[in-house]
């Protein structure tokens, strides 16, 4: 009996500093998926990629429209299962949901029919969290992204910056070890959107989780990002990598912006991608017209 | 200095004079509709009056306003031949409900059911189409036969209208989930049972409840229908008597009776679409524009 004791008491330490670093590691090796299309033929979506997130790390994916940078991110969580290649995640391969995972989405994913505060809480719920527990938690979560007195408030009468906030509260509630945000700015005005981006690196800088952020936007990648990754168009592949060398805590991506390594990074990185976006852009044209 | 303390007094009266401008506006176009609703009963009740006492239109087959209310009074004073109006009015309403209730809780529940699985949906689709393209009032005829002159086969006919109506409903409403929400609590973690829990349902809400107002006045029909195929008592069967004596005036005062029931039932179901929709952004029509 002492012994099963001992052994749950040991069970839910692996949250120690090193266990939780290496589980939050992400690997893709060789990652290609396919669809079928509705007329019967294949569709290949991503070919071949191959990328690794550091623990902690916060990975920027750039690339043309309809690259297939959505598509990662599916096989990433799991929501799909990808047709050659792996996905490691902390060391297993992804096979199913994967547990301590967080997404958001360009289109807030918030429910209408919940309010604020139970939007917030239903990340807890679902792990089986007690209500009352969760509550408080979410509040506290609240609180953290500037929402406090807002928990009764329904989602439509939120702003869009507001709503961003809600849905980062939810997705950062149960401290996923990864977050996997797919244009989440995307939709956003210029203003409201510096804003929240200094607000994702704050928190994101507090819990540290590995990030793989999806953006059509080269300054906010280049802003945000430790690593940029370039990906050509259609079929997806990745095309370069990029270390951002910038010095963190970053501080204000509005003042980062003028700094003259964030210049430089900038203008070499849109030289790789100019021609990727230019191949698109073309590619798209001719089949339009 | 002196313009902004003379601008100031003025700003605040300006403020309640267009409050009082508003709300008078809103107040004589109240009045306005009012005015034309009463106008329009007018026009229809005493044209129909009016040409059944002058004579242009026969009131041996077209009843007449005036003798539709004293049937009224006739049947909720004297009764009927099958017992007193409140009996009768009773059972309907009791066949109406019972088959309202199952035919809403068959329809959403198979609605979600086929609506989230999509082999379900293709192998059982096509019956769901071919049973619905039967003129289904034909069915009361089997039920009677089947299950005799009882509550029964109203029940159950009302509750095949209701069904088709919201079945179609509950199912698209799931077809419409937002595919990015389900994502959402799929990796948060959510069991297949969770997800219909906390996504497919409540999504789903807005197209049940929407189905409700119709389906309660299919359930009304299937019950009347049943009851003048073949009844011992109802509501139903008053008209299908009266239909044999010649008596249209104690048809439309029935159909009288069922519609207040039935304005009754839909603002009851207004109400729970109030309470269980409370999150839904007001609409257009709903917020008044000045």
């Amino acid at each position: 009996m002492t012994t099963v004791s001992v052994l749950h008491g040991k069970s839910p330490t692996p949250t120690a500093p090193a266990g939780a670093e290496e589980a939050a590691r992400i690997e893709l090796r060789g990652l290609t998926k396919r669809y079928l299309t509705p007329k019967g033929e294949t569709f290949t979506a991503i070919n071949d990629v191959t990328l690794t997130v550091e623990p902690g790390q916060f990975c920027a994916i750039v690339g043309p429209t309809g690259c297939g940078k959505s598509t990662t991110l599916a096989q990433v969580s799991g929501l799909e299962r990808p047709s050659a290649g792996s996905v490691t995640v902390g060391g297993q391969i992804v096979d199913g949901i994967t547990n301590g995972v967080s997404y958001m989405f360009q289109a807030d994913a918030l429910f209408p029919w919940k309010t604020v505060l139970n939007n917030v809480l239903i990340g807890p719920v679902l792990l089986g969290t007690p209500k009352r527990e969760a509550t408080e938690l979410a509040m506290d979560w609240l609180r953290r992204v500037g929402l406090a007195g807002f928990e009764d408030r329904y989602p439509h009468q939120l702003s869009g910056g507001m709503r961003k906030r809600v849905a980062m509260a939810a997705a950062l509630i149960n401290n996923p070890r990864i977050l996997l945000m797919d244009e989440p700015f995307g939709a956003l005005d210029v203003q409201t959107k510096a804003i929240m981006q200094n607000e994702l690196l704050q928190l994101w800088e507090g819990l540290r989780p590995s990030v793989l952020f999806i953006t059509h936007d080269l300054d906010e990648a280049v802003a945000l990002a430790d690593k940029v990754v370039i990906m050509t168009s259609s079929p997806g592949s990745v095309k370069d990598v990029f270390d951002i060398d910038l010095p963190r805590p970053r501080g204000d991506v509005q003042q980062i912006r003028h700094e003259e390594r964030f210049l430089e990074l900038q203008g070499q990185i849109w030289a790789s991608l100019k021609d990727e976006v230019t191949r698109a852009y073309k590619q798209s044209a001719g089949a339009s017209s | 200095m002196t313009s902004i303390t003379h601008h100031a007094v003025p700003v605040h009266e300006q403020e309640i004079a267009l409050k009082t401008a508003a709300r008078r506006t809103i107040s004589r176009r109240t009045a306005w509709i009012w005015a034309g609703r009463i106008l329009l009963a007018v026009v229809v009740v005493g044209g129909w009056q009016w040409f059944t006492t002058v004579g242009w239109v026969d009131k041996f087959f077209f009843g007449q306003p005036t003798e539709v209310w004293n049937s009224l009074v006739t049947l909720f004073t004297d009764g009927t031949a099958f017992g007193s109006i409140w009996e009768n009015l009773w059972i309907t309403v009791q066949e109406a409900l019972l088959g309202f209730l199952l035919g809403t809780l068959t329809g959403v529940v198979l609605g979600i059911l086929l609506g989230s699985n999509r082999y379900l949906s293709e192998v059982v689709g096509p019956y769901i189409r071919i049973v619905n393209s039967i003129p289904r009032i034909v069915l009361g005829s089997i039920f009677i036969v089947a299950f005799g002159l009882g509550m029964g086969p109203k029940v159950l006919l009302a509750a095949v209208l209701v069904f088709f109506v919201v079945f179609f409903n509950a199912f698209q409403g799931v077809r419409e989930v937002d595919q990015n929400l389900i994502s959402n609590v799929r990796v948060l973690g959510a069991s297949p049972l969770q997800v219909a829990m906390h996504v497919t349902i409540p999504s789903a809400m807005t197209w049940i409840i929407a189905s409700l107002h119709t389906a309660f006045g299919f359930a009304i029909i299937g019950a009347l229908v049943a009851e003048v195929l073949g009844a011992q008592h109802g509501i139903g069967l008053i008209i299908s008597q009266a239909q044999g004596t010649f008596d249209p005036n104690t048809v439309f005062a029935c159909m009288v009776i069922i519609a207040v029931i039935t304005l009754g039932a839909e603002y009851l179901i207004s109400l729970l679409e109030h309470s269980l929709l409370k999150w839904r952004p007001p609409s257009k029509s709903e917020a008044q524009a000045i």
